[in-house]
């Protein structure tokens, strides 16, 4: 054996002991690594005036000119959506149910927004939920692929890839919790459009508990504190608007329904900046169709204490018009 | 151009068709598409179900169709169709050997080929008796269920691009191990699947006896230079007298030789060849009598009977449990096409005889109330095809009621309000049916510290209860959940009922 040869042998040899020794210094005890990114969500809410209206109600008929005449209370879309806006539009579309049940958005309310929001010059406009139901059906059977589809908007699947911890930092969810953050990655203003709703836990779903679908995780551990859980919703996130859709309302067996007798007319529709506000009215339009139930609702109380709304809608600037 | 070049063609476009409809096989995209074709079109799906139910279910005419090609030209299916074939085919081309002897010896016949023909005895005499058995290795249950509950998913893992929310099955390992096996078998033996296993291809070959047109071998011209074997896909030794029952009819022969001496030729003279498939005698009644044994040891384990599984919770629209063991083909078509991942391939749940067969599992999904997808796409009626308004007892479905799946039942030791002091009710927010199965009674407790905390506690009333399991599949009990669906209570078995009235 020449010294040519000795050299490389033992020397490849020596290399790879001295590199396993050396990867293995490098690498003992490290940390476990956290590779959770947290997200955060900005304010995607307009400034109003002092005597600015902040909630407008619309009774009458027809879906789509409520919803005009609402948001044209308040001011018009243009106050809210601007050019080039890209505007994600939550809906509630939860149950693989049809329109006329009134377990999820109606989509002519959403057509309507939709029309709106386009009118307004947005450059993206994204329809989005996170179903209890399979979201491919729900989004189906509920009429809201249909009309987001046909209106000119886009439907954001909950895929599982689009989910990540988003910090809540609020009273009950104090840390961060998996969030549908996908669709809000780019978004400029946030709309959310729920219906009016009976539950079973927390007596009435509507633009607070409509967040609650973008949550994923071990959501239904939520149940446990349903209202400290809603009630973190208005500090978690804040929407450029809200829509309360109570053109038909599921007064009972909430909030799967599921019979056309757990639906009644409420020809109504109500635009607003404050969601506690909208949903404080909202509760009282519930309870006056359906004649039952307690006088306020614990969420709303909690909300309103917080700070993070006006559940008294009557004391700020609003409006109502009959069509 | 060259007939294997067409040929080529051929699977290519079949095995596109085939992951087509692979693709295809779920809510978003289904359209009426017949996206069961391949299995509705396949021979022995169409006998053995003749054999255990005495009809042919739907689409299953059209597996007459198929009859046609093979008797005028034999196990055509194999070589130019059949989309597990095809990977198998691509497969051992990819990995065939260069030296020529090699492929030689590769390609002869052995006797361990005639196996499939004792598995099909087998499995033909235990459907005689009722037991369907044929869907362990048919080649097209086999890969729609390796697709279904092993490849689709790995290709989900790799790309997160298949599902919306991730599917899972149980026992993934063990199907993508088996397909890996089979087609991993080809660098040992090409085609060892087609060639030993293939309960379709014994059958294929059996019927090539009657095929009009056979290849033909010119004594006259043939010089015995073999050249005809080195790409025979069926091992049928072209070169000496042909195996007509495992010629695949895939023509390389007929390029390869370089005298001309094979063609392919409309009632050729049979003396040139081995006609019928090359069985012994005692082996295949040596295998009639295990198929015959089986089904009693089966059946004798109780597993469908006396001691039946809890947990063999069956699809909306399935037949009563004896019924479904004579349809069922373990093709998983119903897993791929459920649109909350439920469905589930069983092991031992339903006895020796349900492997693979679909069962519930809500922990990984729930019934979805407006759905009957798996019905539709279920080749042999072993979930039938109904109609929403016949799953919801609507119409003129009223008298006969829900299709009910199961029962749910309370583990009042686990179920927080009921053991824990803590509110929840999540499962009767999600019960689907108006009124809801799962109601509340309001209990005022005194916590352990003194306090009055207002409580409601969940019930089941069985009147109501369809057996989704939507309830048992959204308890934040995560392992063992407080409220769990089982098989009692189901309507389409008369001995597994609950109620005296429903």
């Amino acid at each position: 054996m020449d010294r040519r040869e000795f050299l490389k042998r033992v020397g490849s040899t020596g290399a790879v002991a001295i590199g396993a020794a050396i990867g293995g210094v490098m690498l003992h005890n490290r940390p476990v690594l956290d590779r959770v990114r947290r997200q955060t969500l900005p304010s995607f809410a307009v400034s109003l005036g002092a005597n600015d209206v902040r909630m407008a109600v619309a009774r009458g008929t027809q879906p789509d000119a409520l919803l005009r005449a609402a948001l044209g209370e308040m001011g018009g879309i243009g106050r809210f959506v601007k050019p080039n806006d890209h505007v994600v539009i939550k809906v509630n579309a939860a149950f693989d149910r049809p329109p006329r049940l009134g377990t999820t958005t109606s989509p002519e309310v959403l057509t309507a927004v939709v029309a709106q929001c386009r009118e307004a010059g947005a450059r993206k406009i994204v329809v989005t939920d996170n179903p209890i139901n399979q979201p491919e059906s729900s989004f189906h059977k509920s009429g809201i692929r249909q009309a987001a589809l046909d209106a000119g908007a886009e439907i954001a699947y909950p895929f599982a890839s689009q989910f990540e911890e988003l910090y809540i930092g609020g009273e009950t969810l104090t840390d961060t919790w998996p969030m549908f953050f996908g669709p809000f990655a780019r978004a400029t203003k946030v709309i959310g459009v729920a219906p009016l709703k009976d539950h079973n836990l927390c007596y009435a779903s509507m633009t607070m508990k409509n967040w609650y679908g973008l949550l994923g995780g071990g959501r239904n551990r939520f149940h446990q504190n349903i209202h400290g859980i809603i009630s973190d919703f208005p500090h978690m996130i804040k929407p450029t608007l809200v829509v309360l859709d109570g053109t038909r309302v599921l007064v009972r067996n909430g909030p799967t329904g599921g019979s056309l007798s757990d639906v009644a007319p409420g020809d109504t529709v109500v635009v607003g900046v404050d969601m506690v506000a909208v949903d404080a009215f909202g509760y009282e339009l519930l309870r006056g169709i359906r004649q039952t139930g307690p006088e306020t609702i614990g969420y709303l109380e909690q909300a309103h204490s917080r700070g993070l709304g006006n559940r008294d809608w009557r004391s700020q600037v609003w409006r109502e018009v009959t069509i | 151009m060259r007939i294997a070049r067409i040929r080529i063609v051929s699977q290519a476009v079949f095995f596109a068709l085939f992951a087509f409809f692979a693709f295809v096989t779920e809510f978003g995209h289904l359209r009426g598409y017949p996206v069961s074709l391949f299995l509705e079109a396949d021979p022995l799906v169409g006998i053995a179900t003749a054999i255990t139910t005495h009809s042919l279910y739907r689409g299953l005419l059209w597996s007459l169709v198929l009859l046609i090609p093979t008797l005028l030209l034999g196990r055509i299916f194999c070589g130019w169709i059949c989309p597990f074939g095809s990977i198998h085919h691509f497969t051992g081309w990819i990995a065939s050997n260069l030296n020529i002897r090699r492929r030689l010896i590769a390609n002869s016949y052995r006797p361990l080929y005639a196996f499939k023909y004792y598995l099909l005895a087998a499995m033909v005499v235990a459907a005689l008796f009722g037991s369907l058995q044929i869907g362990l290795l048919d080649p097209i249950a086999t890969v729609s269920r390796s697709l279904t509950v092993a490849i689709l998913p790995a290709l989900d893992t790799l790309t997160q691009s298949v599902y919306v929310r991730p599917y899972e099955f149980r026992l993934a390992w063990v199907v993508g191990f088996l397909f890996v096996f089979f087609v991993g078998m080809n660098l040992v033996i090409p085609r060892f699947f087609c060639r030993a296993l293939c309960p379709l291809g014994a059958t294929l070959g059996v019927l090539s006896r009657f095929s009009l047109w056979r290849i033909h071998r010119d004594i006259e011209k043939c010089n015995g230079c073999d050249l005809c074997r080195s790409f025979c896909e069926g091992a049928s030794d072209p070169q000496a007298k042909l195996r007509k029952s495992e010629c695949f009819v895939c023509m390389n022969c007929l390029d390869d030789c370089p005298e001309d001496a094979l063609a392919f030729r409309f009632l050729p003279d049979r003396s040139g060849e081995v006609t019928n498939p090359d069985v012994a005698r005692r082996r295949l009644l040596f295998a009639g009598v295990a198929g015959l044994l089986f089904f009693p040891f089966a059946r004798r384990s109780g597993a469908t009977t006396k001691d039946f599984d809890k947990q063999v919770i069956r699809p909306p629209g399935s037949v009563a449990e004896s019924l479904f063991l004579e349809r069922c083909i373990k093709c998983d078509q119903c897993l791929r096409v459920c649109p909350t991942n439920t469905l589930q391939p069983a092991l031992f749940e339903a006895g020796v005889e349900g492997i693979w067969t679909p069962i519930l599992n809500m922990r990984m999904g729930y019934c979805e109330l407006n759905c009957t997808l798996c019905g539709q796409v279920c080749p042999t009626g072993a979930i039938q095809r109904i109609s929403i308004p016949q799953k919801l007892g609507l119409g003129e479905f009223s008298e006969r009621g829900r299709v009910r799946l199961g029962t749910a039942f309370y583990d009042r030791g686990r179920c927080l309000p009921w053991a824990m002091d803590t509110p929840c009710v999540v499962c009767e927010e999600v019960c689907p049916v108006s009124p809801k199965a799962i109601f509340t009674r309001p209990v005022t407790v005194t916590t352990r510290i003194g306090q009055a905390l207002e409580l409601h506690r969940p019930y089941v009333d069985p009147t109501r209860c369809i057996g989704c399991g939507i309830c048992e599949h959204e308890c934040p009990v995560r392992d063992e959940r407080a409220v769990r669906v089982t098989a009692v209570g189901e309507t389409r078995s008369t001995d597994r009922r609950l109620l005296l009235t429903s």
